[in-house]
């Protein structure tokens, strides 16, 4: 049985689509069968971020009108093998899903799939509460700062409530902290919340952080997702997110201003 | 567009239910000019709705509402009536209502031990309280009517907590906290971290500007003496 995994925000570009993708691939890497969908109907993004919108022929709003089938659709990542995209529709908006019609494709891909990732728009009307409310798991991207922290708070609040696992009084969705942009030196000098911080207030556990990093610019840019860019700091948080997500445990890495001079960084100054 | 111009809701307001064993526009106008005389801006305008349950003679609809609209008051319609009275108060244009089940027993209280005085007072109910065992997040809005309200988790900033009675919260209040939500003033709010956006009691708030000193992010209890919100420590 395919778990669905909603990312999910409130508050727009924090790094959702970003996240989906390089979450997604990681899930894939791992030798997991793994979909992502683009929730956001009308904003299309995740085609480019994940570099096949020239591929795109049907989507998501065709499979729930019956106008095209799964098959059709799903595009396969060329550089990944398991991975797959359910690309959003550009010329339609939110309401043309509806909860059936979602149903009915999340069933589908649940027969052939261990993961289906929900990458959700931002906001907390109908297409973000389509995207969350099948979810199994949610991945709740945060950056530190105040108005980030409390959408990502009145989202856990509609996980709770308005999702299928609350309205039929099932198992909570387990819900995750995936703290993006983070950068150590401006936590140092107050001008961004800490981890710390960000965990007192949310009350949930931490997945990742991902430090705020020109990697992730660039492979957006190259519609490459960041995880493949086993390099840089960010692709490596990705990496160790993605572990986490799968059920180990993995130390905390880039939380701390990186010292200058050998010494101090092997004795971890 | 010409269909939007007219829009039926249903909504829920509070009347006051006027209950008196004599009905007759003499006695209740004497009965009536006395209540009214102790809160006379209280009253003024107020939508009220008559009960009749315990009442078997049709009253004169008519004049009743002539009183009424003589001592400023608006009567609204009638609740409790049989079917005959109910059509009695209908064609003198009144509105029938449903009455609760918990103040149908209030009345019967009443009339038991044959009270004539008007009784608009409510009932008088033990407090229940209300346990949230998550927390409540940002946007989220809980309402302990006729109770206390036991938050084990925290309540963030943009949620707010509402009780008629005393408020408890064991992890950190960020957002709004009312308790005393009915006007009752010897209610308390009790926190373990005061990080509140405001906190009342019985109307009474205060902003977090007021907040700031010594209880900052500390357990904390706000109580109303002499009508002035007081921080205590949480001892």
């Amino acid at each position: 049985m395919a778990k669905i995994i909603v990312v999910t925000s409130g508050k727009g570009g924090v790094g959702k689509t970003t996240s989906s993708a390089a979450i997604g691939t990681g899930l894939a890497l791992k030798g997991n069968k793994t979909v992502i969908i683009d929730f956001d109907i009308g904003l299309r993004n995740l085609d480019l971020i994940m570099g096949c919108e020239r591929r795109v022929v049907y989507d998501f709003v065709n499979v729930i009108n019956g106008e095209a089938n799964l098959k059709q659709t799903l595009i396969k990542d060329k550089r990944t093998d398991n991975l797959f995209i359910l690309p959003a529709s550009q010329t339609r908006d939110k309401d043309a899903l509806t909860k059936e019609g979602v149903e009915r494709v999340l069933n589908e891909l649940a027969k052939d799939f261990d993961f289906i990732l929900c990458d959700s728009p931002a906001g907390i009307e109908a297409g973000a509460m389509m995207a969350l409310y099948f979810a199994d798991e949610a991945v709740v991207v945060t950056n530190p700062e105040v108005s980030s922290v409390r959408d990502s708070d009145r989202i856990l609040g509609m996980l709770s409530s308005k999702s299928r696992r609350a309205e039929q009084g099932l198992d909570a969705i387990k819900e995750h902290l995936l703290l993006t942009r983070y950068n150590p030196e401006r936590v140092e000098k107050g001008e961004m919340l800490s981890v710390e911080d960000v965990k007192e207030i949310l009350s949930i556990d931490l997945l990742g952080v991902i430090p705020e990093s020109q990697a992730v610019l660039n492979a957006s840019n190259s519609g490459q997702p960041v995880i493949l860019d086993k390099d840089s700091d960010a692709g490596q948080a990705y990496l160790d997110t993605v572990d986490r997500l799968l059920g180990e445990k993995v130390p905390f890495r880039f939380l701390t201003v990186e010292k200058k001079g050998l010494l101090k960084r092997i004795f971890g100054g | 567009m010409s269909d939007q111009s007219l829009e039926l809701k249903g909504s829920l307001f509070p009347l006051s239910v006027l209950s008196c064993a004599d009905l007759s526009v003499s006695s209740l106008s004497w009965q009536l000019k006395q209540k009214l005389a102790q809160a006379p801006a209280f009253f003024y305008q107020a939508p009220i709705i008559l009960n009749l349950a315990d009442v078997e003679q049709a009253p004169d609809f008519h004049a009743i509402k002539q009183l009424f609209t003589e001592l400023k008051l608006v009567l609204v319609g009638v609740c409790g009536a049989s079917s005959e009275l109910k059509q009695q108060a209908q064609q003198a244009g009144l509105a029938a209502l449903q009455l609760a089940k918990d103040s149908k027993t209030a009345v019967t209280a009443s009339s038991n031990t044959r009270q004539t005085a008007v009784v608009t007072s409510t009932v008088n109910v033990p407090m229940d309280s209300k346990i949230v065992e998550q927390t409540v997040r940002s946007g989220q809005q809980v309402y302990a009517k006729g109770a206390d309200l036991i938050v084990k988790g925290t309540v963030g900033a943009g949620a707010e907590v509402i009780a008629d009675g005393n408020i408890h919260i064991y992890g950190t209040l960020r957002g709004k906290a009312i308790a005393g939500a009915g006007g009752d003033s010897t209610k308390r709010i009790f926190c373990y971290n005061l990080q509140a956006e405001l906190v009342s009691i019985a109307g009474n708030y205060w902003l977090s500007d007021s907040l700031q000193g010594d209880f900052w992010g500390k357990p904390a209890c706000i109580k109303l003496q002499d009508d002035q919100l007081v921080l205590a420590e949480l001892a």
